[in-house]
Formats: structure tokens, sequence, C-alpha cells
């Protein structure tokens, strides 16, 4: 049971990537990069997590001798601010998009071919 | 204790605090920002020199961010850096030093360039945003840190590539773009994870001292070697390239190519600085060298048939590519047996680091001139174009070089690179080195032809009042010409001062790793 949550980050990633790849709708294809993005922030959580650990700090827990290494937490809140960078600016792109081609879907949005 | 030791972190300072200061400048006026963008990328050159000058008399130089002093890599006993690290080796300044030429080429382009057009406070902001970005992936030595400024030049490159937003075809290009190098992230990302879970370490050289190579690791990898060969632009996730490059204003494509250079840098850090001889089998090396050989043919053979000067130059790229690809992959085979190492293994490292600062350079002035054509003439079909050299003869003159240079003519620093890495494909497999020299000769006929439809030929009507471009315009091409006739004139020098140190440099894992832990973990 113990790998649960990385078969959960698996599938995420996967669902994220068939997303990208399979869907015709802008938004839905930003909604997969998303989803990909939480797929690895959740990664690297699961990652940082030791059973029955607690907050890295001596005096505060009580008697445990497991504690959590905070750093992939660190790692997660910088990677997150990073995907609502890209998210905001892959939003405002899909909206000149479809300022100049009238159409979210990809199949018509192909002038530059060959 | 000399100021020189800060000199990896001003690296990055001065370019972000240029990105970050342009705009209040700008409320100076047009002349203002100018000088004030000319003069931080000129500041920017000297201090990657001194960078050079520095690691070469001293040794590598490694600089901690954050900590009490600069050179604390294990604070107060630590096994183990926990603090994000800055390393400069022979390799990776070398290439900086190169890096910063170009974006100093591309901001003297730019000024005149996009004087007609609005917007340009905030194109000189993450101009120099993506110049920080692209340093920061060179000179970094932390994989967290990596995959940050690899974020931070893929952010600005996707709002530089759709400048022109009321073309559609530029914001085609950047949402292209954007999947590709978020796909690429988040790859770049899970990778981290893996080798972070196995060794609770994010240090390049600290995770390379305790690498084995289990099923974590070769998962790792192959995320690692994928997302960074999308990045650069190898054959089966390419179509970025083109589209992108051809797109951005020219001045900026100057800079991209810098960038995806820079994460050919992280893959090479990552195959030879942190795996390296832990690399058991010939998988690795073979795939690389297939993914070289595939993009050199298909970037070739798509580039021949093209019309549009800059899409043309885009799928050269593409096959340029595939030359370093090859000649690392290469490398990486000789790497277990000292023999072959001594015998090709050497040469090909030395021929891929060659190649890559000479494609910077001579891939950086073609797009130029490119650009330049398109100031004048207002387009960038090569069909309608025609009889320009009259008009233009500077221009011409450093077409003329730099299209000899990527043909590998000889005199020419693109010659003796490619020598390099034909001699040493050879050694593993005639067949290798057919495809690269086929792949030459097609590069040297499709810039034939763009020689002979856009400069040569009748003088066409339209074109009768077409001067040459702006001074400045001129500079910014002559900046990357002078390299490559730097790098041309004293090619042994050149090789054995510069180039010989950054390979041995690259290969040499334990150095890099010393470097930093000393006699730690």
């Amino acid at each position: 049971m113990a790998n649960l949550p990385f078969v959960v980050v698996g599938l995420l990633f996967l669902m994220g990537l068939i997303a990208i790849i399979a869907e015709n709708n802008l938004f839905k294809i930003a909604i997969g990069v998303g989803v990909m993005e939480s797929a690895a922030n959740m990664f690297l959580v699961v990652l940082g997590y030791r059973l029955k650990g607690d907050i890295p700090v001596k005096f505060l827990p009580g008697p445990v001798d497991v504690y959590v290494l905070p750093t992939p937490q660190a790692l997660t809140l910088t990677a997150i601010v990073i995907a609502l960078a890209t998210s905001a600016l892959m939003l405002s792109l899909i909206v000149m998009l479809y300022r100049h081609y009238g159409t979210l879907d990809v199949r018509e949005i192909r002038r530059l071919r060959g | 204790m000399s100021w020189s030791v800060h000199l990896p972190a001003l690296m990055l300072a001065v370019p972000l605090f240029g990105a970050f200061s342009t705009p209040i400048v700008a409320l100076g006026g047009r002349r203002a920002r100018m000088i004030w963008s000319v003069l931080i990328s000129s500041v920017l050159l000297v201090l990657s020199f001194c960078l050079l000058q520095y690691v070469a008399t001293e040794g590598t130089a490694v600089y901690v961010m954050g900590g009490k002093a600069w050179n604390l890599t294990l604070p107060s006993g630590m096994a183990y850096p926990v603090r994000i690290i800055l390393e400069v080796d022979s390799f990776n300044s070398f290439i900086a030093v190169i890096g910063c030429f170009a974006s100093l080429a591309g901001v003297l382009f730019g000024l005149r360039f996009l004087d007609r057009f609005s917007g340009k406070i905030w194109y000189s902001a993450l101009y120099f945003l993506l110049t920080a970005g692209m340093l920061g992936l060179i000179l970094t030595g932390d994989l967290f840190n990596f995959f940050v400024f690899l974020e931070i030049a893929s952010v600005s490159s996707f709002g530089l590539i759709a400048y022109w937003r009321d073309r559609p075809e530029s914001i085609e290009a950047s949402f292209k773009y954007m999947l590709v190098s978020q796909i690429a992230a988040m790859m770049v990302l899970l990778a981290i994870g893996f080798l972070y879970g196995r060794y609770n370490l994010l240090n390049m050289a600290a995770v390379g001292k305790v690498i084995q190579f289990g099923l974590a690791e070769k998962v790792a990898l192959v995320f690692m070697i994928t997302a960074l060969a999308m990045k650069c632009g190898a054959f089966p996730m390419h179509m970025w390239m083109p589209d992108a490059y051809a797109e951005a204003p020219a001045s900026v494509t100057v800079l991209l190519v810098v960038v995806s250079q820079a994460s050919l840098v992280g893959l090479c850090r990552i195959v030879f600085s942190v795996f390296g001889s832990a690399i058991v089998g010939d998988v690795v090396p073979w795939a690389l060298i297939t993914l070289g050989m595939m993009s050199m043919f298909f970037g070739v053979s798509m580039a021949v048939v093209q019309h549009e000067v800059k899409r043309l130059m885009g799928y050269h790229s593409v096959s340029q590519v595939g030359y370093m690809l090859m000649a690392f992959g290469v490398g990486l085979l000789a790497m277990g047996d000292p023999r072959q190492m001594a015998d090709f293994g050497m040469t090909s490292m030395k021929g891929g680091i060659f190649h890559m600062v000479n494609y910077v350079t001579y891939k950086g002035l073609l797009f130029l001139v490119a650009g330049a054509l398109y100031y004048v003439t207002g387009t960038r079909d090569l069909d309608k174009m025609g009889g320009l050299a009259k008009r233009m003869p500077f221009t011409t003159f450093m077409f003329v070089i730099a299209a000899a240079a990527i043909s590998g003519i000889p005199p020419f620093n693109g010659f003796v690179s490619k020598l390099l890495i034909y001699e040493s494909s050879f050694a593993v497999h005639p067949a290798l080195s057919v495809v690269a020299l086929v792949t030459s000769i097609l590069t040297l006929a499709s810039f034939v032809k763009v020689f002979q439809t856009a400069f040569l030929g009748p003088e066409k009507k339209e074109f009768s009042k077409v001067k040459e471009v702006p001074a400045s315009m001129v500079l910014g091409m002559a900046v990357l010409t002078v390299v490559i006739l730097g790098l041309s004139l004293f090619p042994t020098w050149v090789v054995s001062h510069l180039v010989e140190p950054a390979a041995t440099a690259l290969v040499d894992k334990g150095a890099y790793i010393g470097a930093v832990l000393g006699g730690g973990i």
C-alpha cells in the first residue's frame, strides 16, 4: 500500500500527457499541462514524506524519531510558482490565438507547416 | 581575497539587474534605454572573459549562494552540500563567453531592427531575463536550480517569440514551443525527483559521487535525455524549432540558439559529470548517436526544400544539433576504455564542444543576416528576393563567411570542428561519417541556393531603393563575424587553449566532484 501514491502520480502524469496529445480543444490541452504539473508536484511531496514522520522542529512534535526533511516541500513551492506563471501565460496565448483564428480547435490552427 | 571570486554570481546578477532596471531607465527616453542595454551586455561580456581567465588560472570556480562564505560548500560539518552551488569549469566558462558574445550581438542588432515597433521596453527586459536564464543553465551546479533556470529561460522566450503579437503565426509558434518545453520541464522535474528520492541530494557533484546505475537512475536518465533532447531540437521533437526560430524577431533568435545549446550543456553535465562512468552498456551512447544521425539527416533534407529563409535556417539548426549529439555519443561510447578514449574519444569530445561554439557563432550570424534581409525587403520568401549583393555589401560579405563556416569549407572554423567529428566517428563506424559528410554537402547546396537567389541574379525593380542596413545592425553582425574569423584564423591555438581544457574538464568526473566536495562524503 505504501506505493499507492506513486501509482496515482503515474496515472495523473499519463492522463495529462494523453490529454495534451489527444485533445483538440486548446483549453483541454492547457488543463492537461496543469494536470501534468500537479502530478510532478505531488510526486515531490509524496517522495519527501516518511511514514509516521513529523515536522523537523525539535521541540514541537513530542516524542518522535522520524522527521520529514523540508527540501521537497521547498522544491514543490518553487515548482508551483513557476507553474502558475506558465499557466497564466498559456491562457493569455490561448486568448490571443482565439482572437486571431476565431477557433479553439488545434486542427484549424496550423499555418506553420512544411 | 579579490573580487574575482564573486564572478560566477555576478554573471547571473548583472543580466537580472539589467532585466529589472531597463524599464526604469527607459523612463529617460529611447536613447537612455539603448545605451543602458548595450552597457549591460558589454559589462557581461567583459565579466565572462574575466571568468574564463579566472578558471584558466585558478581551476574550477565554486560559488555557494546564501552561505556564510562564498566557498563554504560543506557548512558546519555537514556530510553533503545543502546550498545552491554554482560550479564553473573550463567547459561552461568557454560556452558562457560565446553566449555573452551572442547576447551582445543580439542587443546591438535589435536596437534599430525593432525601432518601428512598440513594446520595446518589455522586449529589453525579457531579453535580459532570457540571457540570465541561459547563463544560469550553463553555470549552475545544482539539479533543481537547473530546472528553475530552464523555466526562466522558457517563460521569457515564450514572450519574446510572440513579440509580433499581431501576427497569428508568432502566437502559434510560441504556443507550440510552450507545449514542448512544459512537457520537457515536467520530465526534468520528475527525473530530479527520482534522483533526490534515491540519494537525498540535489547537488550535481554530490550525486555524481555516490551514483549507482540502478532502475531509478535509469528512469531519471531516460527522462533527462528525452527532455533535454526535446529542448535542443533533436529529431523526433524538432518541429517547434523552425517555427519558433522563424517567427521570433532575428535579434531574439540569436539568443534562442544559445539557449538550445545551454540545454545541450545541461545534457552533457548530466551524462558526463553526474553519470559519467556509472553508465554501463552501450545503449545510452548509441541512443545519442542515433538521435544525432537522424537529426542531421532529416533536418538537412527538410531544409533543402524550404523557400522561406528563416525556416530554412531553422531546419539547419536541427541538423547541426545532430552533429553535437553524435559527437558526444561517440565520446560516451569510448569512455569506459582508456585506449579508445585516447584513440578517438577525446577527439570526438573536442569536436563536439568546438562545434557547439562554432554553431552558436555562425548560426547566430546567419539569423541576423536573415533579419537584415527581412528589414530591407519586408519579406522572408527567397523567391521574391534577388540581386541584393550590390545594395548590401557588408551583409553579403558576412553572409558568405557564415555560410562558408556552416558548410565546413576549409579555412573556416566549421571545417575544423567537422573534421574532428568525421575523424572520430569514422573510428566507430564509417557509416556515421558518411551521414555527416552527406549532411555537410546538402548544407552547402542549400546555402548556395540562398546566396544565389537572394544576393545574386538580376536586380529586382521593387528593391532598387534598398540601402545597406543601419550601422548598429551591421555592428551586431560584425561582433559575430569577428568571433568566427578569430576562431578560424587561430584554430590550433583555440583547440589547444580553449577546446581541449573544456573537453578534459567535461570527461574528468573526479575533478568536477572534488571541486565541491573536497574530501567529503
